[in-house]
């Protein structure tokens, strides 16, 4: 099998496993760990694509691949401070982080 | 090498995977948040692996040393005097576990079909100057603009979870409804 092949599946089943997590858990905290899980996935798919390409071919310095990742995982740490405040707020007013009681979005 | 892959890659590859199995089936919240650090830790064993050292060692400050922490933070936050809820799965779960499981399946074909049988690449050589040289250079722009993505999401996120002042309305509202 292919090493890029290995990882990628590696990173298919990450993401499958975050996607599950999302759709199946009541707890809102656990269904911002199944996103962080996802984009964890993207994010080994961006370093094992830029480490088994070739970067002979001139497309810039062969750093690309690893910029998107950097880049992307700086964005992911914004994305989860914004969303465990937002459960936080949420919890403050309500008493739940339950995603089942979550019915209503008036304040 | 068992299967034409070494054991480190299969050792990190059933950590990582065990660690997101762990989080999606273990019911105490704390307890996920610590399986989902040890899947974020053979994440970064696998960046390693991938000869993206940077990455890995950014793997590890971000989302063990900060995100992780977060989670854990927002777990004892949030975790008033109501009741421990038990019945953690939603009532839909079995739509949800087929729906990730059939996505799993179509990447899964995808990536195997489409790949040939064995490419072999040498590994690019990436120094961490030439790293922060570049990011000084041609990702100048994307590096200010994250800058001021961080900036943001942060304030804002500090602004939302902070407790709101005390308005009339509010008070009232807080002053009936307790």
């Amino acid at each position: 099998m292919n090493p890029l092949a290995a990882y990628l599946v590696v990173a298919a089943l990450v993401f499958a496993i975050g996607l599950a997590i999302s759709l199946t858990r009541r707890n809102a905290i656990l269904v911002l760990i199944g996103i962080e899980l996802m984009l964890n996935a993207a994010n080994l798919n961006l370093i094992a694509f830029w480490r088994f390409s070739p970067h002979t071919a001139g497309h810039g310095d062969g750093l690309t691949g690893m910029m998107f990742a950097i880049f992307s995982i700086a964005v992911a740490a914004a994305e989860a401070a914004v969303g465990l405040g937002l459960i936080i707020a949420y919890h403050r007013h309500t008493k739940t982080t339950d995603l089942d009681a979550m019915t209503r979005m008036k304040g | 090498m068992i299967l034409g892959f070494s054991l480190a890659f299969l050792l990190t590859a059933a950590l990582t995977i065990a660690g997101a199995l762990a989080a999606a089936l273990l019911k105490n919240l704390v307890h996920c948040a610590l399986s989902l650090t040890v899947t974020f830790a053979g994440l970064a064993l696998l960046y390693l692996q991938l000869d993206a050292q940077f990455a890995g060692f950014s793997q590890i400050l971000v989302y063990i040393g900060a995100v992780a922490i977060l989670v854990v933070f927002a777990i004892l936050l949030t975790r008033g005097a109501g009741v421990p809820e038990y019945r953690g799965f939603s009532t839909s779960w079995f739509f949800g576990l087929v729906i990730a499981s059939a996505i799993f399946a179509l990447l899964t074909w995808a990536v195997v079909r489409s790949l040939p049988a064995k490419s072999a690449v040498a590994a690019p050589s990436i120094t961490v100057q030439s790293i922060g040289a570049s990011l000084m250079s041609t990702y100048v722009l994307p590096l200010e603009i994250v800058a001021v993505v961080l900036t943001v999401a942060l304030i804002g996120a500090v602004i939302v979870a902070m407790p709101e002042s005390r308005t009339p309305k509010s008070e009232a509202e807080s002053s009936g409804g307790k």
